[in-house]
């Protein structure tokens, strides 16, 4: 439930508060609206609970958290979690107003 | 070793569970709670509990938010659903939680329009992809989770979508903690904290267990060596008579928390009088509800619930002893007979990081140190 997957920031989108991450290969959308007060850079690590990256972390904890993603059998599940995410298309398509 | 070798920090967790030895004064017990549901399903899996003396005791805490939350608020989400032609939507996990009339995915397979999301940004986008059905996401979580739910809301206010609605579900983590430490019969020791909640709530909340409890605190990170240090670092408070909440997980968690979450669940959400717990029964001040700002989105305000009922959860289910630290999963008489992974009785067996599912997928899991 409570799932921590760390992705890797490959594209901001400031306009809709959202950037491009990298998780395990997948690349997906996600909210950055929880990281306005330390804000995040192309390559920075974050943390990323629900579609919503949660806090920012340092390459060597995104590496052994994948790790413990790995070893605890739950790294098909995050993948899942991350495919999964469905929102970036719709704001792909309808390239809806920025907040 | 299997499991903990496969880490690079294996040496370290050797030498801590050594010095865990060392600082465990053999005549006492130590029971230590670990809170979060993410903590437990680490501990069984890497069996890290056989690491430690036969005197420190780990006991499951509540924070599992399936394995909490109460047949009568599956029963009313599936019900305002069916009565109101919303489309149902929760996460994966929440999908076998079981009401008292089944899950929502046997709600599904009776024809329900249920559907499994990855994030309330996907029941929002659910909405705004089909504009002429109402979408209704059921929300739980604890308060890492609750944010996201906020955000959303605003997201959807802000972008004026009228069809899209929340059943709100979510819970505090230390609201539980307090009433488990009322309790006549309660035992603990001390408290791992969960890393996860804390990235959003930081450490201040739980000052009142160090302080008014007088039980020490340690906010842990979820890797194996994180646990075995958040335990020596519990035993040291205990051998230097310090009682205080320290954060193991300083690497990732700001003692402050994140302050941008806090703001978006505070804007969206306020204190319900009372929620009720799966096991423990109603706890005041221990659930959200959405602010009357935002009735629009609440289902539980725009939508009847019309003849939800509730059937009384079998008696023979021992899950609030579990929680409460007062029975292990093992000696419940339906664990592993009747109440099982695949046919959870109990909500504790329905999540990997319920006490009662990660010890009974991980009973064989055994190492040496």
């Amino acid at each position: 439930m409570c799932l921590a997957i760390p992705g890797q920031i490959r594209e901001l989108l400031p306009d809709d508060e959202m950037a491009v991450v990298d998780v395990m290969g997948v690349r997906r959308k996600i909210s950055m609206q929880m990281l306005v007060d330390e804000p995040a850079t192309e390559g920075d690590w974050v943390l990323i609970h629900v579609g919503f990256a949660m806090s920012k972390i340092s390459d060597e904890d995104a590496r052994e958290q994948l790790r413990v993603l790995e070893a605890m059998g739950d790294d098909a599940d995050a993948q899942a979690e991350a495919r999964g995410y469905a929102f970036g298309h719709a704001e792909d398509e309808s390239g809806g107003p920025a907040s | 070793m299997k499991y903990v070798d496969e880490f690079r920090n294996a040496e370290l967790i050797k030498r801590t569970a050594e010095e865990i030895r060392r600082l465990a004064d053999p005549d006492r017990r130590y029971r230590i709670m670990e809170i979060c549901g993410g903590h437990t399903h680490a501990i069984f899996r890497f069996g890290l509990h056989q690491l430690l003396p036969k005197n420190i005791d780990l006991v499951h805490g509540p924070g599992c938010p399936v394995c909490v939350l109460p047949s009568a608020r599956v029963d009313e989400g599936l019900e305002i659903a069916r009565g109101n032609d919303l489309i149902f939507t929760a996460f994966g996990d929440m999908m076998r939680v079981p009401g008292s009339h089944g899950s929502p995915l046997e709600a599904k397979a009776r024809g329900a329009e249920v559907r499994m999301v990855y994030s309330p940004l996907d029941a929002l986008k659910l909405a705004q992809d089909n504009p002429d059905r109402r979408v209704m996401f059921f929300a739980i979580g604890f308060e890492t989770t609750t944010p996201s739910t906020a955000l959303t809301i605003l997201r959807a206010r802000e972008r004026g979508v009228s069809n899209f609605l929340v059943h709100c579900n979510h819970i505090m983590v230390p609201p539980p903690i307090r009433a488990i430490l009322d309790m006549p019969d309660m035992t603990l020791d001390a408290f791992i904290g969960p890393g996860h909640v804390s990235t959003v709530i930081g450490c201040e909340p739980y000052r009142f267990i160090a302080e008014a409890y007088g039980k020490p605190v340690v906010v842990s990170g979820f890797e194996p060596t994180d646990l075995m240090q958040s335990i020596a670092m519990i035993l040291r408070q205990f051998r230097d008579g310090r009682c205080e909440v320290e954060n193991q997980y300083a690497r990732a968690l700001p003692w402050d928390g994140n302050p941008a979450a806090r703001r978006a669940m505070e804007t969206v959400f306020e204190p319900r009088e009372s929620f009720e717990w799966r096991g423990l029964g109603f706890i005041p001040g221990s659930g959200y509800r959405i602010r009357e700002e935002f009735a629009a989105f609440d289902a539980e305000a725009v939508c009847e619930a019309p003849g939800v009922t509730t059937l009384p959860s079998d008696p023979r289910a021992r899950c609030g002893d579990v929680l409460k630290g007062a029975l292990k999963p093992s000696e419940c008489e339906l664990f592993g007979t009747e109440c099982t992974p695949e046919t959870p009785v109990g909500a504790l067996m329905v999540s990997s990081e319920g006490a009662c599912a990660a010890q009974f997928k991980y009973a064989h899991v055994t190492i040496s140190a």
